[in-house]
C-alpha cells in the first residue's frame, strides 16, 4: 500500500507539469493580443503597449515565458494581474467561496443522492423506483442555467425566501441555494448510479449469505450491501469534486457568487494569463488529489482491491 | 428555504448598508422625502485596472475614478455642456496656450489643498511612458509630450515643457497645435489632479486611491463591492444628495436585473437584452429610456484595393441605402437604438440630424442603382467582421439580409472570437471588407466623432479614410478662435463625409436602465451614467 501511494504521488508530477505546460500555452498563444485590449475601441499606444509587455514579460519567446513563469511558481510566485494585485491574492480571495459552494453541492447530492438512490434501488419496479427515475431523468435533462433561473424566480421573485443573487459570498447560508442547482444534476446521476449498483448486488451469492446467516437487515444493508455498491458511486464522486469547483462558472454568474468560476471566466476573457494558468493549476491539483483520495478508497471499500 | 435562513440574508444585506452609511439618522418620512446620509448601490465589474485616473479607460474602473476625482471641468449631466469645477477660469487668445485660474479651497480628501502642481504632476506622471498608463496619448496635445512619451525608446525626461505652474493657484499649458476644444478634452478622467501621497507609491495608490471628488474611497473588496462615501469638504457646483456609492460587482446583467427588481440593487448600467423587451413593464416610471452619445458604424477597408478606387464610394452609399435601419432597431434591437442619420451621435454638441443626407435612407431600388454605377461589390459579395462576444450576431446577420434582399449582393457575417481578435484584425488593417465599429464619446463635442475617427493618420482611423478636404475643414476647425467656431467647423468637415462614405452610421446607443423603488431623481447623462451626486435616497 505504501509504496502504491508513494508511485500514485509520483505519477502526480508529470500530469502536473504536462497539464501546466498545455495549459500555459493554450493560453499565451491564443490570438489576439491582451495589452492592446487593455485600450478598448481606442488605438493602443505603441510605445504604452511594449512598455507594459515588457513589465509583464510577454515581450520574450514563448519557452521563455514558460520557464519564467514556472521558476516564480516555485517560489510560490503565480504573478501579478493587470489590476496589479497578486495573483495569489485573487485566488486566496476566490477559493474559498468556490470551495464552501463545491463541498455544500457535494454534500447536497451525497446525502440526497444515494438515500434516493438506496430508496429506488431496494425495490426496483416500485411507485417510489419509477418516482425516483423520472425525477431524476427530469433534472438530467434540464440544462443547468435552466434550473439556476427557475430557482431564482420561484425562490426569490415570487416567494420571496432569499435574494435572487448572492449579496455575501462568504456567507454559507446564501450559498445552499446555488449548492442545491450546482449539485442538482451530479445528485441524479449519483441516485442513478447507485440504484443500478444496489440493484445488481441485491442479487450476488454474499447477499444471500448474508440473509441466510440471519444478520439483522440494517447490517446487510449497511455493511454488506451499501458498502459493494459504493465503489462505482465513490469513482464518480472523486472526479466530480474538480467538476463541481471548475464547473461552477454557470451558477456562479447567474447567482453573482464571487468565485473561482467567476474570476476564471473574466481572466479568459481579458486573457490575462497569469490568473487563468494559476487557477487552472491549482484546479488541476485538486483533481489530482480528489482521484488519488478514490483509488485509496478503493481498498478500504473492497479490501479484494490490492495495489501490489 | 427555512425563515431562519431568509432572515440571515436579510440581515446580511441590511448590515453591509448600516456599515456604510455611518452616523445614519432615521428620517422617517414619506416615499418622497429623502436622506442626505444614505447609500445608494449602483451595479458595475470589477474594474480592469489600478484606479489611477490616467489608468482607466473601461466603464468598471471609470466610473469609480469619475465619482473620486474632479477635474478642473466637467459636463453637466443634463445638458451636456461644459461647466467649471476645481477651474475658476481658463483663458486662452491663441486656441494654444491655456492659463488656468483654480478656485481656492478645494481639498484632497486627505486634507491636502489641491493646488496647480497637483494638475501638472499628475499629467507628467501620466504621460511618462515608463508609468505604463493606458490613457497617456490624451495628453499628446500638450508640447513637449514627445520627450516623455517618444514612440519607442525610454523618455528623456518626465516634464512636459508645455506645462509650467505660476504659482499655487495658477498654471499654463502650452499645446504643440491649435486646439480650440483642448477644454472639453480636460473633461476626461485622464486630467485629474493628484496628491503628493500618489507619487510616494502609486501602485499602492491604485488600490486605495485618494481623490478630490465628491466621494471618497472607503474601502474595495475585490470582486465584490467598491464602497464610497460623501466627502463632506466637497468644492464642486454638484453637492452630492446622498451619502456615497456603492459599487456592486456583477458579473452579467441578468443577475443585476434580478437584484434590481427585488430592490436589492439600486441603479443599474443596462438591462440585460432579455430583458429588453419586457423592461418597461416591469419597472413602469423607474424605468429609463434616454440618449447616450455613442454611435454603431459599419466601416470599410479603404485601403485594400477592393475598395480603395474613387468609384467605390458609389458603392458604400448605396450599400448605406439598402440597410432598412427602422425596422432593424425596432425588431432585431427591441427599440434599444435609434437609427442613425449621421456620423455625430445625438445629443452631442454640434450634432445635426441629417448630415448623411439620402444615403442614410432605405430606399433599395436607389441602391441597387448605385452599386451598379459604382462598379458592383468585388465578387458580389461582402462578409461584415465583427466580435461573436457583444452581442452583434443579431443585427449583422439583420444587416446582411437587408443588404441581400434589396441589392441581390451576397452578404455574411464573419464573426470573430472576441473583441481582442476582431479589434487586433481591424487596427493592423488585416482585413478586406466590411467591419464592425462603434464610437462612444470621449467628450460630448462633435469633434470628437470626426477627427479621432476619420482624419487622415487618426489613431482609431481603423478605415484608412483620408481625405485632403477633411483634414483641411478639421485643421481649421481647430484653429478656430471659439467652441462655437470649431463646432460649425466639424459640421463643415462632417458634409465631406457623405461623398466618400468611409463609413456607414447605423443607429445611436441609448440608455435602456431602471432604478429601485429605494431611490428618486435618477437621470442619466450622454455618457451613460447617472447624475451621480442628484440621486435621491428615499428617507
Amino acid at each position: 500500500m505504501g509504496s502504491y501511494v508513494l508511485r500514485r504521488v509520483l505519477q502526480m508530477i508529470p500530469v502536473f507539469f504536462g497539464t501546466t505546460l498545455l495549459i500555459f500555452l493554450m493560453v499565451y498563444t491564443l490570438p489576439g493580443d491582451p495589452v492592446s485590449a487593455l485600450f478598448g475601441q481606442k488605438a493602443a499606444d505603441p510605445a504604452v503597449v511594449a512598455s507594459i509587455k515588457h513589465k509583464y514579460y510577454l515581450d520574450q519567446p514563448i519557452w521563455k515565458q514558460y520557464l519564467h513563469y514556472m521558476g516564480n511558481l516555485f517560489q510560490g510566485d503565480f504573478g501579478t494581474s493587470f489590476t496589479g494585485r497578486p495573483v495569489s491574492d485573487i485566488m486566496a480571495d476566490a477559493f474559498p467561496v468556490t470551495i464552501r459552494l463545491a463541498l455544500l453541492a457535494f454534500a447536497f447530492e451525497i446525502v440526497f443522492g444515494l438515500c434516493l438512490g438506496l430508496l429506488s434501488g431496494l425495490r426496483r419496479g416500485s411507485v417510489r423506483d419509477t418516482l425516483v427515475l423520472l425525477l431524476t431523468l427530469l433534472v438530467i435533462s434540464i440544462p443547468v442555467f435552466v434550473l439556476a433561473y427557475i430557482a431564482q424566480t420561484i425562490f426569490a421573485t415570487n416567494l420571496g425566501w432569499v435574494t435572487p443573487t448572492v449579496q455575501d459570498s462568504t456567507d454559507l447560508s446564501q450559498l445552499i441555494l446555488p449548492a442545491i442547482v450546482l449539485g442538482s444534476l451530479s445528485l441524479a446521476f449519483v441516485a442513478r448510479l447507485t440504484r443500478t449498483s444496489i440493484g445488481e448486488n441485491l442479487r450476488a451469492d454474499y447477499m444471500r449469505t448474508a440473509v441466510a446467516k440471519g444478520l439483522p437487515r440494517r447490517t446487510i444493508i449497511s455493511r454488506h450491501l451499501l458498502r459493494n455498491s459504493l465503489i462505482p458511486v465513490v469513482t464518480f464522486l472523486g472526479t466530480d469534486l474538480g467538476a463541481l469547483m471548475g464547473g461552477a462558472i454557470v451558477t456562479e454568474g447567474i447567482f453573482n457568487v464571487q468565485g473561482v468560476g467567476n474570476v476564471l471566466y473574466r481572466a479568459i476573457n481579458q486573457k490575462e494569463g497569469p490568473t487563468v494558468v494559476g487557477i487552472v493549476t491549482v484546479l488541476v491539483i485538486v483533481y489530482l488529489v480528489a482521484s488519488l483520495l478514490v483509488d485509496l478508497l478503493y481498498a478500504v471499500l473492497d479490501p479484494r482491491i490490492r495495489y501490489a | 428555504m427555512p425563515v431562519a435562513a431568509r432572515a440571515r440574508w436579510v440581515l446580511a444585506a441590511a448590515t453591509s448598508v448600516v456599515l456604510v452609511a455611518t452616523g445614519c439618522s432615521s428620517g422617517g418620512g414619506g416615499s418622497s422625502s429623502s436622506d442626505t446620509s444614505k447609500t445608494f448601490s449602483y451595479q458595475s465589474s470589477e474594474p480592469q485596472n489600478p484606479l489611477q485616473p490616467a489608468n482607466s479607460n473601461e466603464t468598471g474602473g471609470g466610473r469609480i475614478i469619475e465619482n473620486l476625482f474632479k477635474g478642473l471641468v466637467d459636463y453637466d449631466p443634463s445638458t451636456a455642456k461644459l461647466r467649471n469645477q476645481v477651474a475658476d477660469k481658463i483663458d486662452t487668445s491663441d486656441s494654444q496656450t491655456f492659463t488656468v485660474t483654480l478656485k481656492d479651497g478645494w481639498k484632497f480628501h486627505d486634507g491636502t489643498p489641491v493646488h496647480a502642481k497637483n494638475f501638472v504632476d499628475a499629467w507628467n506622471w501620466g504621460a511618462t511612458t515608463s508609468n505604463n498608463q493606458i490613457n497617456s496619448s490624451w495628453f499628446s496635445d500638450i508640447e513637449g509630450y514627445k520627450d516623455v512619451h517618444p514612440a519607442s525608446g525610454q523618455p528623456v525626461t518626465d516634464k512636459m515643457s508645455g506645462l509650467t505652474v505660476t504659482d499655487d493657484l495658477h498654471f499654463t499649458i502650452k499645446l504643440t497645435n491649435k486646439v480650440s476644444y483642448f477644454e472639453y478634452k480636460l473633461g476626461y478622467i485622464a486630467f485629474s489632479p493628484l496628491p503628493d501621497a500618489f507619487f510616494k507609491d502609486p501602485a499602492g495608490f491604485g488600490q486605495k486611491p485618494v481623490g478630490n471628488g465628491p466621494y471618497q474611497f472607503v474601502s474595495w473588496s475585490h470582486n465584490q463591492e467598491v464602497v464610497t462615501k460623501t466627502f463632506p469638504d466637497y468644492q464642486g457646483v454638484d453637492k452630492p444628495k446622498n451619502g456615497g456609492v456603492i459599487f456592486k460587482m456583477y458579473n452579467t446583467s441578468e443577475a443585476a436585473y434580478a437584484d434590481l427588481q427585488s430592490n436589492n440593487l439600486d441603479v443599474m448600467d443596462q438591462v440585460p437584452p432579455s430583458a429588453l423587451a419586457t423592461y418597461k413593464n416591469d419597472l413602469g416610471d423607474r424605468a429609463v429610456d434616454a440618449p447616450q452619445g455613442g454611435i454603431q458604424n459599419i466601416g470599410f477597408t479603404l485601403y485594400q484595393a477592393d475598395w480603395s478606387s474613387p468609384d467605390k464610394a458609389k458603392v458604400r452609399q448605396g450599400l448605406s441605402m439598402a440597410i432598412d435601419r427602422d425596422t432593424i432597431t425596432k425588431t432585431v434591437l427591441q427599440g434599444s437604438r435609434k437609427p442613425a442619420s449621421a456620423w455625430v451621435a445625438e445629443g452631442v454638441e454640434g450634432y445635426k440630424a441629417g448630415a448623411c443626407g439620402d444615403f442614410c435612407n432605405f430606399d433599395p431600388a436607389k441602391a441597387k442603382a448605385l452599386i451598379t454605377e459604382g462598379g458592383g461589390v468585388p465578387g458580389n459579395k461582402v462578409t461584415i467582421t465583427y466580435n461573436a462576444d457583444g452581442g452583434h450576431k443579431e443585427w449583422v446577420d439583420a444587416v446582411c439580409n437587408s443588404i441581400r434582399q434589396s441589392t441581390g449582393v451576397d452578404c455574411t457575417g464573419d464573426p470573430k472570437p472576441d473583441f481582442k481578435t476582431a479589434r487586433t484584425l481591424i487596427s493592423q488593417h488585416q482585413l478586406n471588407g466590411i467591419f464592425r465599429t462603434g464610437w462612444v464619446q470621449d467628450y460630448p463635442l462633435n469633434a470628437n466623432f470626426l477627427a479621432d475617427i476619420y482624419r487622415t493618420g487618426a489613431a482609431s482611423n481603423d478605415t484608412g479614410y483620408s481625405n485632403p478636404q477633411f483634414d483641411q475643414l478639421s485643421k481649421q476647425a481647430d484653429e478656430a478662435a471659439s467652441v462655437e467656431a470649431t463646432v460649425t467647423g466639424y459640421q463643415q468637415a462632417e458634409a465631406v463625409l457623405p461623398s466618400g462614405m468611409p463609413a456607414i452610421p447605423l443607429w445611436y446607443y441609448r440608455t435602456n436602465s431602471g432604478y429601485s423603488t429605494k431611490v428618486q431623481n435618477v437621470k442619466f447623462d450622454s455618457f451613460g451614467n447617472p447624475a451621480w451626486t442628484q440621486v435621491e435616497v428615499k428617507g
